[in-house]
């Protein structure tokens, strides 16, 4: 098991024919996902990477089946990417685009929560069940499959996380970069919750940063509701107040979200937090008990 | 993005909402101008992108055109919280009988903007909200267009039940609502909302924070933007995140959690980073060299620290951009290289052969071997 991909998963890329989305498709492809259809709106007939390309979701879906699909398409059309993917009927959304609108969002996650699909990013760099499919841009070849969640806000430093948790031999069951927006559609809680149900999952390891009180929520799920083991890490202990840090949801504003906040949160929780990411294998065998 | 205060009341009123004719001085004699014009009592206001400018001597009553010119000259010369002043908003001083606050944010846990009105206006509303919660009622909002006439003059009646005022005061709001949306905010604030004895509502101070993700979208706002800095503004330009920090440890970073994670080891190995700087997914050459131009301009800067997680991109490629950078520029100070992902061996090699250059293998030893470079740990 793992959550929401695994070998059986069929993909559809959303703009397959752009730069990324041509590029990750290959790097899909390589790792073994089922990339099954693209779309591109009047590319319709042709191939990419042996894939073939339709002029709609809704025409994808139904050659295909497929009830994934994953979003390259630059920040402007990205929306628009999202309710096409949901209104088609896409039970699992995954938009890697960076730059939508806030406001946009607001009425995107308005629409996801009436439907039935689950939106993952945007602004992120997908999801991976190690061994069995990638759906993004991770990296596939740091991963190695095993017992560990990962659910991070961010891209570059879920990767440094994952090279040393693979390289201190703990696999991974699925991998989850959530987003660095400030209104993403999976949080830190739902991915928690996914974990906390998935039988392959032993322990989570939860990466956050500055802005916002996802992380705090999570914190409170995490000592109502769970049973398995969760450690953390909380990136921008050195952010100044006010300035934005590079993701647009990673801002300390007045009304709070600073790293010390989120740390004290999570440790009233029970959860250990990393100092250093480093730490974070240690203390992963620790809760694991292989320590 | 922020705007100035002048700005924002410029966008105010062109939504309806009350504001006083006032007028924008860069200098002390331009200041009295205005003052003259305007006749009577002025207000004296400091024009920056930072809260707190009555408390940092940066708002004054001046009586007439020679006091302006004072208040001006002493206002212009001011840093606040490393903002230096530029510009002073002259206009004409109101008589007030009550100060409310009102303002449409982003509520980030609800996922939409909630309205938050205040009877206690003219406020730090952080101060308030710890010490009388009870005074700040909340609204949230669904999209653009939903909100109704009737829910804004209940809103309003919350905060100042008389007749004679809450209807006036529901449609600023109404009004502050759709500049909310129109301008892709992430907050629009009036603080304080004045009452004047007249009976009239009147906005005193303005607040616009736009989304930088929509700038694309705002052409008008846009041409309202002033960066701190030519550093800031190159950064901008290249498609760079960067914010400038007080230490000597320049870092160049792929990817904002890991930009900030390194900022905090920095720290926790006795080090002080001096900047953020995210050079994003893809570390091409053309943004690793407008890096380093902003970094070596930092005369703090006493070693540069790469740290890129190659991910999928090749390493190789990306040594091979680092050292071509590197060659344009005569750097004086060390430059310690981390590269992790596709082909980490053969950029090792090529960045072995770079002259000041010297690799890491782990990010931990990396940080450490800079701190080293830049002068040690602190005591």
């Amino acid at each position: 098991m793992s959550i929401l991909v695994d070998e059986k998963t069929q993909v559809i890329v959303q703009g397959i024919t752009g730069r990324d989305g041509s590029f990750h498709t290959q790097g899909m492809l390589e790792y073994g996902t089922k990339v099954v259809a693209g779309v591109t709106p009047g590319k319709g007939g042709s191939m990419v990477h042996g894939v073939p390309v339709h002029d709609s979701v809704a025409e994808a879906r139904a050659a295909t089946g497929a009830n994934t699909s994953v979003i390259y398409v630059p920040a402007a059309f990205a929306a628009d990417a999202i309710y096409e993917a949901i209104d088609g009927g896409v039970k699992l959304v995954v938009c890697i685009s960076e730059g939508i609108p806030v406001n946009d969002m607001i009425e995107v996650y308005a629409a996801v929560e009436r439907s039935s699909s689950r939106l993952i990013g945007p602004n992120c760099p997908g999801l991976i069940s190690p061994g069995k499919a990638k759906v993004g841009i991770l990296p596939g070849f740091i991963h190695q499959p095993g017992e560990v969640g990962l659910v991070s806000r961010s891209g570059t430093l879920t990767y440094q996380v994952v090279d040393l948790l693979t390289r201190a031999g703990i696999g991974q069951s699925t991998c989850i970069g959530i987003g660095g927006d400030p209104i993403i559609g999976t949080n830190f809680l739902d991915a928690l919750e996914m974990f906390e149900n998935d039988p392959q999952t032993k322990a989570v390891v939860m990466i956050g940063e500055i802005g916002g009180t996802d992380e705090q929520e999570a914190a409170r799920f995490v000592k109502s509701s769970m049973t398995k083991p969760v450690v953390g890490f909380i990136a921008g202990r050195t952010a100044p107040p006010g300035k934005r840090m590079g993701h647009a949801g990673a801002i300390i504003s007045g009304g709070g979200g600073s790293a010390q906040e989120k740390t004290e949160a999570l440790n009233a929780a029970g959860i250990p937090v990393a100092r250093v990411p480093s730490d974070i294998p240690g203390l992963v065998l620790k809760v694991l008990g292989r320590g | 993005m922020n705007i100035h205060e002048y700005q924002a009341k410029e966008v105010f009123a062109g939504y309806g909402i009350p504001v006083l004719p006032g007028k924008v001085a860069t200098t002390p004699d331009e200041a009295a101008r205005i003052a003259a014009e305007l006749g009577g009592t002025v207000v004296v206001k400091a024009q920056v992108h930072t809260g707190g400018r009555g408390k940092a001597g940066g708002v004054k009553l001046a009586s007439g055109p020679e006091e302006a010119r004072r208040h001006a000259e002493t206002i212009l010369a001011l840093d606040i919280k490393g903002h230096p002043v530029r510009k002073v908003l002259i206009v004409p001083a109101a008589e007030i009988a009550k100060e409310y606050y009102l303002a449409v944010t982003l509520d980030r846990a609800a996922k939409r903007p909630v309205i938050i009105a205040s009877a206690s206006g003219g406020m730090d509303i952080e101060e308030v909200a710890r010490r009388t919660p009870e005074k700040i009622h909340r609204f949230h909002l669904d999209g653009p267009g939903t909100f109704r006439s009737y829910q804004a003059r209940q809103v309003a009646a919350k905060i100042e039940p008389r007749r004679s005022v809450f209807p006036k005061m529901a449609t600023v709001l109404e009004r502050l609502v759709e500049a909310y949306w129109a301008t892709d905010a992430s907050l629009v604030e009036i603080n304080p909302l004045a009452l004047t004895p007249g009976g009239d509502v009147l906005a005193l101070d303005a607040k616009i924070s736009i989304d930088d993700n929509a700038m694309y979208r705002q052409p008008r706002l846009a041409a309202f933007r002033e960066d701190e800095s030519e550093h800031a503004r190159i950064a901008r330009e290249t498609g760079l995140s960067y914010v400038p920090l007080e230490g000597t440890i320049g870092c160049v970073v792929n990817g904002a959690g890991l930009a900030m994670a390194t900022m905090d080891l920095i720290k926790h190995y006795g080090g002080e980073p001096a900047n953020f700087l995210d050079i994003g997914g893809s570390s091409n050459p053309e943004k690793v060299t407008t890096a380093m131009r902003i970094i070596l301009a930092d005369p703090e800067v006493k070693a540069i620290l790469f740290n890129i997680f190659g991910g999928i991109t090749r390493c190789d490629d990306v040594a091979r951009g680092i050292v071509l950078a590197l060659e344009g520029f005569s750097i004086q100070v060390p430059v310690v290289v981390r590269l992790t992902g596709t082909n980490e061996e053969a950029a090792k090699a090529i960045l072995a052969q770079a002259k000041g250059v010297e690799p890491a293998d782990t990010m931990d030893a990396a940080v450490k071997l800079v701190i080293a470079r830049a002068g040690g740990p602190r005591a």
